[in-house]
């Protein structure tokens, strides 16, 4: 006999995993479906009690709590809970209270196991934890659209033919290879053991960069043999692979250069920028015309159109990396241009300077909306009277230039207009000097931003300067990286999230929270104190993260999650402004949580918790002081 | 009888067994419900539906059949059941409207009789729990009565009833005490209905009319409406009619 329990059947086909269920499953698995009603308040779950049930919320909310107290996570509609004690050995781990009235869905252990043993998905998500749902979740995410530059085999971006050399040939010989060939790289194989063609494998890579680093600054002979300064173990993709997945693995290991293999054979090699050109001619194109527009209207205009370029590079499912860096590049290229016009329009500079920009320009995370953060550092030659009066109207002139082009002033006045922001090199020197040695709180909660700088126009050593003396200050003061650290903690995630949403308590936004604000920017700010902590040259937070991972500063396993969440959090932000540019609106950062789809609200809960668990983990290192710091 | 707590349905049901002709009613009768004094927390039940063709028991007919068991706990879809049962009056244009039964549907539905034999066996040992008792009752009274020549009657636990009592205040002190606060601001009186009253203890909203997914909301309704008012050591002889 049928049975026709439809309200339950219909609502755990809303909800993964269930959803993916054949219907004559999920009709036999309703039959065994026992339902219970738990009052606001009361225990569902007791720690270390014996359970056989799975647990999915039909109404109501949940509190996951450790068995300290500390809540661990909160659960809505259509979510599970008590699988983990299914999957080892049905003992309740984290308790489980009603916080609201909660309407509940028992699954006996019988069904459950017989789900996981019959669907391999099914057995997935329940066996995954935050970390790992979320990789899958942003994976499976830029599956789902079918973007040319997701379908398209990485084949079809080798713009040349392989050049390879034997890795027993010396540096010098390498080099003229290379030189010869006009190529970047070289791949370097095991021409001397291999008997056949078919033998040939990939030993080693080289770059142009490698013969910088490893053999002319240690004062290497250039007859050795290239094998001593080649990247060994090289990561290299597949031909057929798609262009997405190629690029992510050159994102994940920090890469320029990846060897493509076919039927073993390496068949050539693709640098990122072919990825990006790949797809993005519109932002090439656009790069381009900056430089070409005579005035700052012909600026504005092209500003406008970054914001197509923009959503169409979310609709073929680029990353916020590719995304954050091609908006950034742009915006670097009109601060530039305006620098041009500038200098054309009042004369060429009265002493030498350079062009700081400061933040996610600096970091290559800019969006769409970016408030302007800039600042000169001048030659020690400036005299204030007689060379300011120059510098303040090229700074008023590109600061309103940039505002015309839609980067708001910045309302903590860290612009170049600022006199404070106008000095030579060695006033900021001092600046910095300040900051690190004698450090307080409040005084850093402005100026952490300083900490992520880029010289972009100029005289670039002025912001090497800078960085190093930061990299040299920054490891052996200890009280710096905890004020840093203190303020890394200020802003935390908006976490147990769908109902109970920590909204933003102000202003207009009062059913919101701001994703940048309460996402990327914890982040970003938390990243940015493990980076100084390990003397890392790296900008972009991706890239931070990766240094951080090989210094060793992250307990195992943990810097990836990490970088997911900032790529999921950043590409729902990334989506919801270019819905907001489609629809015409003004793009900005405040996220309704009823808007966000049930993915994006289980997932975002996921890298929130991320975030959360290493704000604890900073927290815990700048109480027991426990940096490693050489 | 309705709502005398003392009423004793040990003895109303051995003196209905004495007189029972058919089998499956003589079975059902052979166990009586629980004693009165029996904690709710400990009795087993069987939320239960009816569809009918309109609201007259004497003139309208029964046309499907939900019922859930459960207990103050649990509710067991295992027991779940959906009958439909051929209407022993003509089906109205009206009734297909309000229940989305039609005509074609009920051609492969059983006699009365035959769905009396899945309801009785599934009621055996539970006490009924009904939204609005006077449809229930008056409707298996009915057509038991007209089908079979014999008459069904048990104890049942309303939950409009038990929802009427928590508004009006369970207590003497409560209920004057709601009497005064209707005197200081005069309030509408709670709807009663199915749904708005799940609405209060945050229970989902179903679509109504639908025989078993009713039954599913009446056990779930009881559960809360026990959760929050009454403890599980509560006689069942206080909530049953």
């Amino acid at each position: 006999m049928e049975i026709e329990l439809v309200e339950i059947k219909n609502h755990l086909k809303r909800f993964s995993p269930f959803k993916a269920l054949p219907e004559t499953v999920l009709n036999d698995l309703v039959s065994h479906i026992e339902v219970s009603y738990y009052q606001n308040g009361t225990k569902i779950l007791g720690h270390r009690q014996e359970n056989h049930y799975l647990y999915y919320i039909r109404s109501g909310a949940v509190e996951i709590k450790r068995s300290n107290g500390q809540l661990y996570s909160r659960c809505g509609e259509g979510e599970t809970f008590g699988q983990f004690s299914l999957l080892r050995g049905y003992k309740v781990r984290y308790p489980a209270w009603a916080i609201e009235d909660a309407l509940i869905y028992l699954i006996p252990d019988e069904q459950f196991q017989h789900l996981c043993d019959t669907f391999d998905d099914f057995a997935d998500f329940m066996e995954e934890d935050h970390g790992s749902r979320l990789l899958s979740a942003t994976t499976k995410n830029r599956h789902s659209s079918a973007s040319p530059l997701l379908m398209t085999p990485v084949r079809k971006l080798i713009r040349r033919e392989v050049v390879t050399a034997s890795e027993s040939v010396s540096i010098k010989e390498a080099a003229k290879i290379m030189s010869n060939a006009r190529v970047s790289s070289l791949v370097l194989l095991n021409n001397d053991h291999a008997k056949s063609a078919a033998d040939l494998e990939v030993k080693g890579l080289i770059t142009d960069r490698d013969f910088r680093e490893r053999a002319i600054i240690p004062g290497l002979s250039f007859s050795s043999p290239v094998k001593t300064i080649m990247s060994t173990n090289v990561i290299t993709c597949q031909a057929e692979d798609h262009a997405f997945e190629a690029m992510l693995t050159m994102m994940r290991h920090d890469l320029h250069h990846l060897p493509v293999l076919s039927h073993k054979q390496v068949v050539g090699v693709i640098n990122i920028g072919d990825i990006v050109q790949f797809e993005s001619h519109g932002t090439v194109f656009l790069a381009r015309e900056i430089f070409k527009q005579p005035d700052v209207t012909g600026l504005k205009r092209i500003a406008r159109e970054m914001r197509l370029s923009f959503v169409q590079l979310v609709n073929e499912g680029a990353n916020s990396h590719m995304i954050g860096s091609a908006m950034s590049g742009l915006g670097r290229n009109i601060c530039q241009r305006l620098l041009q016009l500038g200098e054309s329009e009042f004369g060429p500079p009265p002493v030498p300077y350079c062009f700081l920009v400061f933040g996610s320009m600096a970091r290559e995370e800019q969006l769409i909306v970016a408030d302007q953060d800039h600042a000169f550092v001048l030659h020690d030659d400036f005299i204030e009277a007689e060379h300011d009066a120059y510098f303040k109207s090229l700074a008023q002139f590109v600061s309103d230039g940039l505002s015309t082009c839609g980067y708001p002033y910045c309302s903590g006045d860290i612009m170049a207009t600022n006199p404070r922001w106008r000095q030579p090199l060695s006033v900021w020197q001092t600046y910095f000097e300040n900051w690190i040695e004698r450090p307080n709180p409040e005084a850093l909660l402005h100026c952490s931003i300083f900490f992520d700088l880029a010289g972009i126009h100029g005289e670039g050593a002025y912001a090497d300067q800078l960085t190093s003396l930061i990299r040299e200050k920054v490891k052996s003061s200890q009280r710096f990286l905890n004020c840093l650290a203190h303020n890394a903690l200020l802003r935390t995630p908006p976490l147990g999230f769908f109902k109970t949403f920590v909204l933003e308590p102000d202003g207009e936004h009062k059913h919101t929270f701001n994703l940048k604000r309460r996402g990327t920017a914890p982040i970003s700010d938390l990243v940015r104190v493990h980076a100084l902590a390990c003397g890392s040259d790296a900008l972009n937070t991706l890239e931070r993260i990766d240094d951080i991972h090989a210094a060793d500063l992250l307990p195992e396993g943990t810097s990836d999650d990490l970088k997911e969440a900032m790529e999921f959090i950043s590409m729902v932000r990334i989506r919801h402004q270019a819905l907001q540019l489609e629809k015409e609106l003004s793009p900005d950062n405040n996220i309704e949580p009823e808007s966000l789809s049930r993915f994006e609200r289980r997932h975002l809960k996921d890298a929130f918790q991320v975030l959360r668990n290493q704000q604890s983990f900073l927290r815990y290192l700048t109480k027991g002081s426990g940096w490693r710091i050489d | 009888m309705e709502s005398d707590i003392s009423f004793d349905w040990q003895a109303h049901f051995e003196s209905l067994s004495e007189k029972a002709v058919h089998p499956g009613l003589i079975s059902y009768l052979d166990e009586p419900p629980v004693p009165g004094s029996t904690p709710i927390g400990q009795v087993r039940m069987l939320a239960l539906d009816f569809e009918t063709t309109g609201l007259d028991a004497k003139r309208d007919a029964i046309i499907s059949i939900g019922f859930i068991p459960f207990t103050h706990d649990r509710i067991y879809c295992q027991g779940a059941r959906h009958l439909l049962v051929t209407p022993d009056f003509p089906l109205s244009e009206e009734s297909v409207a309000f229940h989305g039964i039609t005509h074609t549907e009920l051609e492969g539905a059983a006699s009365f009789a035959r769905a009396l034999d899945v309801l009785l066996p599934a009621m055996k040992g539970h006490v009924v729990v009904v939204h609005y008792h006077a449809i229930e009752r008056q409707f298996l009274y009915h057509t038991t009565l007209r089908r079979m020549g014999e008459v069904l009657e048990f104890p049942m636990i309303d939950t409009m009833a038990v929802e009427a009592r928590q508004i009006k205040g369970r207590t003497r002190l409560g209920r004057m005490r709601n009497r005064l606060k209707g005197w200081i601001r005069p309030e509408p009186a709670p709807s009663l209905r199915l749904a708005d009253t799940r609405q209060r203890y945050g229970l989902p909203c179903y679509q109504a009319h639908h025989a078993l997914t009713d039954a599913l909301a009446t056990a779930e309704l009881l559960q809360a409406q026990l959760r929050k008012g009454y403890s599980p050591d509560t006689p069942v002889s206080s909530l049953w009619m």
